[in-house]
Formats: structure tokens, C-alpha cells, sequence
């Protein structure tokens, strides 16, 4: 396999390969099958999903909004979108990370186990992060965070020493900012 | 026009609407109400294949032959299985097809039902688009937009997996709305300024080529007629891919033959050296390019295609233009006249001086034989006594394949049916098939290897059921040769399970089948043989004897640039001579 990476022109020709990290929006058709078709072109092209997020955003014209956030070369993040752009239900695909402002955000729900110190550790230091309890039990806090990806892993490494049981998160949701939409 | 019909009747009224006269399938239980429907109308003509695959490359052979969209319908669970190779092939070869595929009813679907299989999942990788129809109410519009979803923009297959119950259900039938279609609008105008720059980059370019693919033939007889027009205007050299043989005449002047793995000596050298590289509907591929960093150095590159995602892919280029060949050649033709542009005439005379020393090699050399026939001097016999004639060619997948690419000379688009991207060994006969449906006078010849033709040699059944005169014209050599080549060149010429053990008599197959056989194995007797062939009226197996050691050259080994190749004079005593040419990076390539 090393050799035939080699021999592409955008490991080998360039140098040093030069990896990003790319947050792209993409608006499809919310019809059976479309997240498949998302998920096996990534799967099927060898193409990194750091996170992918997917809701209906438009129910009356049945318009889900996938945010997936992938990392690579630019030539293959810019093949990611040419890719996705051909599968046949997909609206618009933007990549966010070309635009000049943009805001992620995700929520993560975070499972703490902990009595005496670790428990008024837990609950200082979760204020200080602007983190909710939604859960509680003797021996127990359930946390909810909001906030960007980065700040999320922050708080997860924090509790780990506290007593880390578990963690759910949604993965990224992102806009631009300013009036204009996508 | 709405009028309530069942959905099987549907379908039927829909691939009238459709201006489809034939399709390709085999019947089942999942398939039923459309047969039904099928037999109680007549402007559908159904071929019945002996195998789904053979549908799917018939329907192929039609599309290709004709440009118009290829249909098949064949039957839940392993009819839908059998199908997946064909369309994997029209896939990769963007060849426009629409695949009716019977499916257990709504009911039943995720139960694991009999003869169930997820076939909008299997083949959700292997087309352009698919779709589950879950009502009656969605199975008009589905239809439709089917076809639309085939046939625009880069062409490909699209399946249409149709429930047993939504066949029988009642509904409102809608012909062909000239709506919009929500999401797919490929753009058809290339951007006007990237074409100005483009015709600049040509006028200034002091080493220019034109490669191109068969995106040109996809886009149809205007876009080549363009091409032609675009050449004689600027008298640049121009090559091309496999798939885009005949969109410039191989007798045109300018032309250097294919190009890539098995292209000619001088195409190669004037992709490597030029300085201005005009790619037209071609997409790079592995087999063109060779090695990658090595491919055209010097050059600037401008790459014209219709689907996004094929340019900067493989290849960076300094200029891609998205639009239609025909499109793009058309406003590329009117930039060049009406901004009065001229070549470099001096610099054009000394690169073609540069190019007929590279054609001086004569790169499709082979020595001659008396005694045994050479396959090549049959290509080119074969050439010589069907040249004149209205013939379509088809092949299998080998080394007679480029064989035939290298000695069959195409003078028009659509006239080559080969399996390029795919490279499917059993496309050539069921391809000639759905060829000669849509040319019942012409013909149709499919140029086979012994190993390969047994592949979908059940297909002959089908060709003497309708009367189907096409001609398989067998080099055999006996070897899997492409393979046996390659274990030469890459494994010290083991010739690992790649000989053709046991086959069968042919000429007696052949008249198994209810066909015409003829065996020739004496140069001198060729001739008379290959006119037995054409002249008789019906199927025929051709079995011909030829040299069983022959390599294909001239060769790109993998791994190497296009200014590497391999000529026959260096591998004369074939096997382990040729055997160091490929390095270990090399073998790693397929
Ligand atoms: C379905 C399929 N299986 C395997 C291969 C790999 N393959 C490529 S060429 C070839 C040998 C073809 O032999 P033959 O048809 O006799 O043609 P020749 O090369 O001898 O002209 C094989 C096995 C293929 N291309 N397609
Ligand atoms: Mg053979």
C-alpha cells in the first residue's frame, strides 16, 4: 500500500503531506438512503470522518442538514466536495472552513462518578465551564456542556481523574456568521 | 397525459414515453406483472438473455452503440446480484442505463423473504443513483427522473428496485413532465473566461496535445465533429484513450494512435514532452498516466469535463473547465475564430518534425510469421476485409483487447464497444449482441479471447434466438494472455493457473449452439476464412490459432513513465528477460 500512496501525486509531488481539518455543510434531500450514500462515499473513497452530525432542518420541504467534519490534503478535501456534489439527492455542499467566520458548537453529556473531594471537585470545576447538571445521585453527576469540540475535550480530561464514567456527544453542528445563510 | 393504470403497466407506458424499443432481461417471480405487462403490447421488444450479467452488457452494447440509454429488467435477489458486474462496468465506463430490478413486497422487505436481497444497498455503490420505489403514487416520477439521472450530465447507470406490490397496485400514470429536476442540473456551458483562457494557453503553446477520452463519444456525434473541427483549425496533434477511440479519425492526419499502457510509442513520447496538455472528456486514468510524478512534467494542463470531481482528482491542472465536451469545443471553436488566433506555426512544424521521429519507431511492429498466425496480422486482416463494410467492433479483456485497440482502425464514435474502466473479461459477446439489436444490418464483430469468451458464452444461445448474425472472432492463444504476460514481466514467468486447460472444441460449439464454426490456423488460409465468416448469415465462432507466446507491446511496465515504455524489438526473447523490468515499487501496481 506505501507504495502506491508514494506514487500519488499528492503525497509524493508536494512533499510533506499537508493535513486540515475541514467542517463541511452539506443540504440533501431527506429521502431513505441519503446518509448512506454520504457515509459509504467516505468509507468507499478512503475518506477520514472526525464527526458527522444529521437532522431535518426544513420539514416541509423534507431538507436535512449533515455537518460532517473530515480532515486531509486540500486537494482531497476539495475531491470530498466535488464527490458529495455528485450524489444524485444532495443540495449544496459548503465547505465552512473556506469561510471566514464560522461557529461550531457541540453538546456533550458527561458521566461522573464521585464522592466527598472528587464530588466538589466535579461540581467546581463544571461551573467554572459553564457545564449543567441534568443528573444527580449520591455518588453521581451527570453534566451537560455546549460548547466548541476543543473545550469539550478539555472538561472530559479534567473528570477522568475525578471519576469519568461516560460521555455522549452529538458531534458538531456549524454556521457562518453574519445575515447570510449557506 | 394522466391515466390510471397498474404499475406494471406503468412501467411498460413509461419506457414508451421513453423512446425505449428494446430491453434486456430475464423473468421471476419479482418480475412477473411486468412480463405480464410486456406481453400483451408490442413496442417494446424484450431480449431474453441466458444470464443477468448478459442483460446488463447487452444493454451496454445498445447505449453505447447507439447513445441512447440501455435498459434491462431482471428479477429480485440473484437476478439483481447477477446484474451488479454490469453495472459496475457501465459505472466506470459512464454508460447510461436504467435497471428495472423486481423486489419482494413492501411488506416483506427486511424479512429475509425468498429471493430478497437489499439491492438498493448492494448497488448503491455500483451506480450513479438508485431507487427503492415505495408507492405507487412516487413510481411514474421515479421512472422518469431515472432516465433523466442516466442520461445527463456524466452518463451512468441508475436502478429502479420495484416492489411486487407496487407493480399490481392501481395509480395515475404522468408521462414525462418537463420539470426541473430538485437537485441534479449538471452544467452544461463551460465558463467563458476559463475558455478565452484556455484558447490564449493554445495559440501560445509551442508543444501542445490534444487527449481525449471517452467523454467525447458520450457527449455525441456534435461533440466529435467539434474535436475534428478543433484540430484542423489549430493542427495539433491529438491521441487518445481506449474509451475515446473514433472521435477523431484513426486516417486523420494528426492522429498518434491510443495512448497509455498499450498506446503507441509516439502518442506516449508527445504526452511526455508537450508543453500544453488539452484534456477533453478523459479523467487520467492509472492506465493512461503510468507513473504519476513522472506524467508530462513540463507541461501546463487544461482538462474539459463535465463531472466536477474528475478534475485536479489525479492530476492537478492549471486550467479545468466543468461543461459539456460539445458544449466547450463549440465556444472553444468561436473564441479561436472570432479573437482571430493563429498558432505557432514555426514551433508546431518543429514539434511534429519531433513527433514523426517517435512514429519512425514504429511502435506496433511485430515480426511476421509464415508458418503460424501472428495475432496481430489477424486484427489486421480482420481491419482490412471489414473496413469498408458498416461494422461495429466489440472485444473481451485481454491482450487481444489492446490488440484490437492498437490494429483495428475506428474512423467513427460509437463504433468501439470495450470494457475500459472495468475491464470485464464476458462483456464483448452479450456488448455485440446489444449492438446488433440496434443495428440489425450492420456488422458486429466481437473480438474474444478463448478464456474470456467462456465467460458469457451462454449468450451465443441468445444471438442465434433472434437471428443475431454477430461474429466472435477468437484469438487463442490458448493462455490467459494478459496474465501469462504479467507473470512473465513480474513473477519470473510462473505461469500460475493462467493457461486454458480443457476448452472446448469451439467450432463444435458453435454448432451446438445452432451457430456457424470456422477454425483457421495457416496465415495463408486467413483471408478466406474471415470472408466465410462475414458471408455467413448467421452467429459464428471464429477460432483462430494464433502464436501462443505473443506479447502485447509496446508497454508501459507500472511503475514507469510514459517516456519508459517498452518496445517488441527489447523483449524479443520474451519470459525472463523481460522479467527486471518492472521494480518492486512497480509490482505493487496493478
Ligand atoms: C472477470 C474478470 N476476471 C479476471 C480478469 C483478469 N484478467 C485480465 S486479462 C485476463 C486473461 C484473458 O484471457 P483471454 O480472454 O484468453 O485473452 P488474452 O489475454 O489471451 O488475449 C484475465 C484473467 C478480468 N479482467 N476480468
Ligand atoms: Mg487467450
Amino acid at each position: 500500500m506505501n507504495a502506491i500512496a508514494a506514487l500519488s501525486p499528492y503525497s509524493s509531488a508536494l512533499g510533506k503531506p499537508n493535513i486540515e481539518r475541514h467542517t463541511l455543510s452539506v443540504l440533501v434531500d431527506n429521502e431513505p438512503g441519503v446518509l448512506a450514500r454520504v457515509v459509504g462515499l467516505f468509507s468507499g473513497r478512503g475518506y477520514n470522518i472526525e464527526s458527522l452530525t444529521v437532522a431535518e432542518v426544513a420539514h416541509g420541504e423534507h431538507l436535512s442538514r449533515i455537518t460532517i467534519v473530515t480532515t486531509g490534503t486540500p486537494e482531497v478535501i476539495e475531491q470530498i466536495s466535488h464527490q458529495l456534489e455528485r450524489i444524485v439527492p444532495i443540495h449544496k455542499v459548503t465547505d465552512l472552513s473556506m469561510q471566514a467566520r464560522v461557529i461550531e458548537r457541540e453538546l456533550a453529556m458527561i458521566k461522573v462518578h464521585g464522592t466527598g473531594e472528587h464530588r466538589s471537585e466535579a461540581l467546581r470545576l463544571s461551573e467554572a465551564f459553564r457545564a449543567k447538571v441534568i443528573d444527580a445521585t449520591i455518588e453521581s453527576f451527570i453534566f451537560e456542556l455546549t460548547g466548541s469540540p476543543g473545550k469539550i475535550d478539555d472538561f472530559v480530561e479534567l473528570m477522568r481523574p475525578i471519576g469519568l464514567v461516560e460521555v455522549s456527544r452529538t458531534g458538531v453542528a456549524a454556521i457562518t456568521r453574519g445575515a447570510k445563510g449557506m | 397525459m394522466s391515466k390510471q393504470m397498474t404499475g406494471a403497466e406503468m412501467i411498460v407506458e413509461a419506457l414508451k414515453d421513453q423512446g425505449v424499443d428494446t430491453i434486456f432481461g430475464y423473468p421471476g417471480g419479482a418480475v412477473l406483472p411486468i412480463y405480464d405487462a410486456l406481453f400483451q403490447q408490442d413496442s417494446v421488444q424484450h431480449v431474453l438473455v441466458r444470464h443477468e450479467q448478459g442483460a446488463a452488457h447487452a444493454a451496454e452494447g445498445y447505449a453505447r452503440s447507439t447513445g441512447k440509454v440501455g435498459v434491462l429488467l431482471v428479477t429480485s435477489g440473484p437476478g439483481a446480484t447477477n446484474a451488479i458486474t454490469g453495472l459496475t462496468d457501465a459505472l466506470l465506463d459512464s454508460i447510461p442505463l436504467v435497471c428495472l430490478t423486481g423486489q419482494v413486497p413492501t411488506h416483506l422487505i427486511g424479512s429475509d423473504a425468498f429471493q430478497e436481497c437489499d439491492t438498493v444497498g448492494i448497488t448503491r455503490h455500483c451506480t450513479k443513483h438508485n431507487y427503492l420505489v415505495r408507492s405507487i403514487e412516487d413510481l411514474p416520477r421515479i421512472l422518469h427522473e431515472a432516465f433523466y439521472v442516466a442520461r445527463s450530465g456524466r452518463p451512468g447507470p441508475v436502478v429502479v428496485d420495484l416492489p411486487k406490490d407496487v407493480q399490481f397496485a392501481l395509480g395515475m400514470y404522468q408521462g414525462p413532465l418537463n420539470i426541473q429536476h430538485k437537485t441534479y442540473q449538471p452544467k452544461l456551458k463551460g465558463d467563458a473566461d476559463r475558455i478565452r483562457e484556455a484558447v490564449a494557453m493554445m495559440a501560445k503553446a509551442k508543444r501542445p496535445v490534444i487527449y481525449s477520452g471517452g467523454g467525447v463519444v458520450n457527449s455525441g456525434p456534435e461533440a466529435s465533429k467539434l474535436l475534428r473541427e478543433l484540430v484542423a483549425l489549430t493542427g495539433f496533434p491529438i491521441t487518445s484513450t481506449l474509451m475515446g477511440l473514433g472521435a477523431y479519425p484513426a486516417s486523420g492526419e494528426n492522429w498518434l494512435g491510443m495512448l497509455g499502457m498499450h498506446g503507441t510509442y509516439e502518442a506516449n513520447h508527445t504526452m511526455h514532452d508537450c508543453d500544453l496538455m488539452i484534456a477533453i472528456g478523459s479523467r487520467f486514468d492509472d492506465r493512461i498516466t503510468g507513473r504519476l510524478d513522472a506524467f508530462s512534467p513540463g507541461s501546463k494542463k487544461i482538462h474539459i469535463d463535465i463531472d466536477p470531481s474528475s478534475i485536479n482528482k489525479t492530476v492537478k491542472v492549471d486550467l479545468g473547465i466543468v461543461g459539456d465536451c460539445a458544449h466547450v469545443l463549440e465556444d472553444m471553436i468561436n473564441v479561436w475564430r472570432t479573437e482571430g488566433h493563429k498558432v505557432d506555426d514555426e514551433a508546431l512544424a518543429g514539434w511534429w518534425k519531433q513527433i514523426d521521429h517517435w512514429r519512425a519507431r514504429k511502435s506496433l511492429a511485430y515480426r511476421a510469421s509464415k508458418t503460424t498466425i501472428k495475432p496481430q496480422y489477424a486484427v489486421q486482416r480482420l481491419y482490412e476485409l471489414t473496413k469498408d463494410r458498416d461494422t461495429y467492433i466489440t472485444t473481451e479483456v485481454g491482450q487481444h483487447q489492446m490488440w484490437a485497440a492498437q490494429h483495428y482502425h475506428f474512423e467513427e464514435p460509437n463504433r468501439w464497444m470495450t470494457s475500459g474502466g472495468l475491464g470485464t473479461m464476458g462483456y464483448g459477446l452479450p456488448a455485440a449482441i446489444g449492438t446488433q439489436m440496434a443495428h440489425p444490418k450492420s456488422l458486429v464483430i466481437d473480438i474474444a479471447g478463448e478464456a474470456s469468451i467462456l465467460m458469457n458464452m451462454q449468450e451465443m444461445s441468445t444471438a442465434v434466438q433472434y437471428g443475431l448474425p454477430v461474429k466472435i472472432f477468437i484469438l487463442n492463444n490458448e493462455y490467459m494472455g494478459m496474465v501469462r504476460q504479467w507473470q512473465e514481466l513480474l513473477h519470473g514467468g510462473r505461469y500460475s493457473q493462467s493457461y486454458s486447460n480443457a476448452l472446448p472444441d469451439f467450432v463444435k460449439l458453435a454448432e451446438a449452439y445452432g451457430g456457424h464454426g470456422v477454425r483457421c490456423s495457416d496465415p495463408a488460409d486467413l483471408d478466406r476464412a474471415i470472408l466465410e465468416m462475414i458471408n455467413y448469415p448467421g452467429p459464428v465462432i471464429f477460432d483462430c490459432i494464433v502464436d501462443k507466446q505473443e506479447n502485447c507491446f509496446p508497454m508501459i511496465p507500472s511503475g514507469k513513465a510514459h517516456n519508459e515504455m517498452i518496445l517488441a524489438e527489447l523483449s524479443d526473447d520474451a519470459g525472463v528477460a523481460i522479467g527486471s523490468i518492472i521494480d518492486e515499487k512497480g509490482k505493487m501496481l496493478v
